[in-house]
């Protein structure tokens, strides 16, 4: 029989490594895009919350800007009163999501082409204003409820088997172990794309260098499209596995902060980097606050991430995997 | 525009064939500047032309119009006996011309093979959904361009490299890596900005054999630009030669060798 406190330990590593997963998932969405542009997308935890909220909005067959409608037109409409099955919700809502790199790309990025990044940097904190007003008034500010089918709550299998092992049974949600498969799945979805298909390749020539990506015939816009679909689908799954286990609400957005650390921690251009990073900060607040949160007060898993963070930017500027970039932000 | 020129044989027995692209009163300038006056002249199915002349002349400001990468304000660039419309870059590249940078621009990160495979990307057909569900189809596309980039890496004699990391390679290898993933394309034309910069003799004597293979085994045009007047003279075909932008010269090796503007402006007037 292990010590109680020793098995409570194990359970906490283990949810911080369920979270961590969720931090690593929005964290991809901003290495995908900053490798192959060079910019920080700080829209990329509201893009999560507005794939989040326009999947919701179609599955209980919302209307969108009903509120804008009905304070115009004084009508009383607020859904098509039909529900959407969540597979075809979340095709449609991907739609969504290509048609939106396509407009960033149109609208915003073609604009600013060899700008400095803190330009393009200053460019995604107004979009990411922008698509959290636009989300606001499309779909309304209320917590909505997101159920696409998951399975949730206590994992029986693992709790009989702990208890049968130790005395003690771990409590792991269903959620976790489906966010940690789908991110799983998602991350060699994206190596092997990025390895072995003529798309992957351009974009990693196009990360590489633009001018000769340019000349072996790449479109640099093609490529920033589908990056941004990419990131999009990417915010997508976070928004989903977000909302699930949350509720979709506008402090998702907030979850894009806790990237940052996650990103310092890992290096701004690594895939491995932003999964590592996501499960050492998952891990080390939820054990720093079970270790020392009792004595400093509680409330750790608030600020830990930043110290840590903190802490890499002095030892370890570039991160646990990245290369050097901390003059390119 | 039909060609207006026959074909004709070279004294070594290759065949020059009618014109394929013509470069028609091209002027480029950068603000107040003029990097290019009024140029004009072409280039023939399977030759070596040569463009050549001082620095700032403007050989690598025309090697970037051809390319696409600049727009000039004035004149025409006519391809294959049809005017070519403004283009980008990809889209020249999509057309059958590939290029070669002066400062090397290769793919650091990507090994040798890798970088020469993104040559192929302008021959392969197969599209992204495509490769998502027909997996098949795409990996035969995939192994068919791997036997073709193989080929032009043997042809380079870079095979000891294929795995490394381009950006561990010396020069001279990076330069060659580069020459690799333009062939890669199977271009009909191949544009080289100073492809024997800063190499030492060794390393100029083997380009030159590398760019003289080329075109004698897989037929390919080649338009290149270069300042060492010497190595120009001995691989190519015709030469313009360029200065302040202007054209000065025009013609065979021998005949621009003894053409006294160009022994002026180019060579300096001081000599003798």
């Amino acid at each position: 029989m292990m010590p109680d406190q020793l098995l409570f330990a194990m359970e906490v590593t283990l949810n911080g490594l369920m979270a961590g997963v969720l931090y690593a998932l929005v964290a991809l969405g901003f290495v995908l895009i900053f490798k192959a542009s060079g910019i920080f997308n700080y829209a990329q935890g509201v893009m999560a919350l507005f794939a989040a909220l326009t999947l919701v909005g179609i599955m209980d067959g919302q209307v969108p800007f009903s509120h804008l409608i009905n304070a115009m037109f004084g009508t009383d409409i607020h859904d098509f009163g039909w529900h959407v099955p969540a597979v075809l919700a979340i095709a449609l809502t991907m739609v969504l999501m290509v048609g939106f790199a396509w407009l960033v790309n149109r609208l915003v990025l073609r604009h600013l082409v060899n700008q400095e990044p803190i330009i393009l940097f200053m460019a995604t904190i107004g979009l990411a204003y922008f698509l959290e007003g636009f989300g606001d008034i499309m779909w309304g500010s209320d917590i909505k409820k997101l159920d696409v089918g998951l399975p949730q709550g206590l994992n029986a299998f693992i709790d009989d088997t702990t208890y049968g092992w130790f005395g003690y049974g771990f409590f792991i949600d269903n959620l976790d172990i489906v966010a940690t498969v789908i991110a799983a799945l998602l991350v060699t979805g994206l190596v092997l794309f990025s390895q072995y298909t003529k798309q992957g390749r351009a974009l990693r020539a196009v990360a590489d260098d633009h001018q000769a990506a340019l000349s072996v015939g790449i479109s640099l816009n093609f490529i920033w499209v589908l990056v941004w679909s990419v990131a999009g689908f990417v915010a997508l799954v976070a928004g989903i596995m977000w909302g699930a286990k949350s509720g979709v609400q506008f402090s998702l957005s907030l979850i894009a902060l806790k990237a940052l650390p996650v990103l310092m921690l890992g290096g701004f251009t690594s895939i491995p980097g932003a999964i590592v990073g996501g499960l050492i900060i998952g891990v080390g607040e939820k054990l720093f606050e079970f270790i020392a949160g009792p004595a400093l007060g509680g409330a750790t898993e608030n600020w830990f991430a930043y110290v840590l963070a903190l802490l890499f930017l002095v030892f370890r500027p570039q991160g646990l995997f990245g290369e050097k970039i901390i003059e390119r932000v | 525009m039909k060609d207006t020129v026959e074909s004709f044989q070279t004294p070594d027995g290759r065949t020059i064939g009618g014109v394929m692209m013509e470069m028609k009163h091209i002027t480029l300038r950068f603000g107040g500047v003029v990097a290019i006056k009024d140029i004009s002249f072409d280039i023939r199915e399977g030759e070596i032309r040569a463009i050549i002349g001082p620095n700032g002349a403007g050989k690598s400001s025309m090697l970037n119009v051809i390319s696409g990468f600049y727009h000039p304000q004035e004149g025409e660039v006519w391809f294959h006996g049809s005017r070519r419309p403004s283009m980008k870059p990809f889209q020249v590249a999509r057309q059958g011309i590939a290029r070669t940078f002066q400062n090397i621009a290769l793919f650091e990160g990507m090994s040798v093979l890798d970088n020469v495979m993104t040559g192929r990307l302008t021959q392969m057909k197969t599209g992204m959904m495509a490769q998502a569900i027909w997996w098949g189809k795409a990996e035969k596309e995939e192994t068919e361009n791997r036997e073709k980039v193989e080929k032009v890496i043997d042809f380079l004699e870079i095979q000891h490299i294929r795995k490394t990391p381009v950006g561990r390679l010396p020069y001279g290898l990076k330069k060659r890596v580069e020459l690799a993933r333009a062939l890669a394309a199977e271009p009909k034309l191949l544009l080289l900005d100073e492809p024997m910069a800063g190499m030492n003799v060794e390393e100029k004597e083997d380009m030159s054999r590398f760019i003289l293979d080329v075109n004698d085994e897989f037929g390919t045009t080649i338009a290149l630009i270069e300042h060492d007047m010497g190595v120009v003279m001995d691989l190519s075909d015709r030469v313009v030669v360029m200065d302040y932008g202007k054209k000065i010269g025009d013609g065979s090796p021998d005949e621009v060798r003894n053409n006294q503007d160009v022994i002026d402006a180019y060579l300096g007037v001081a000599h003798d």
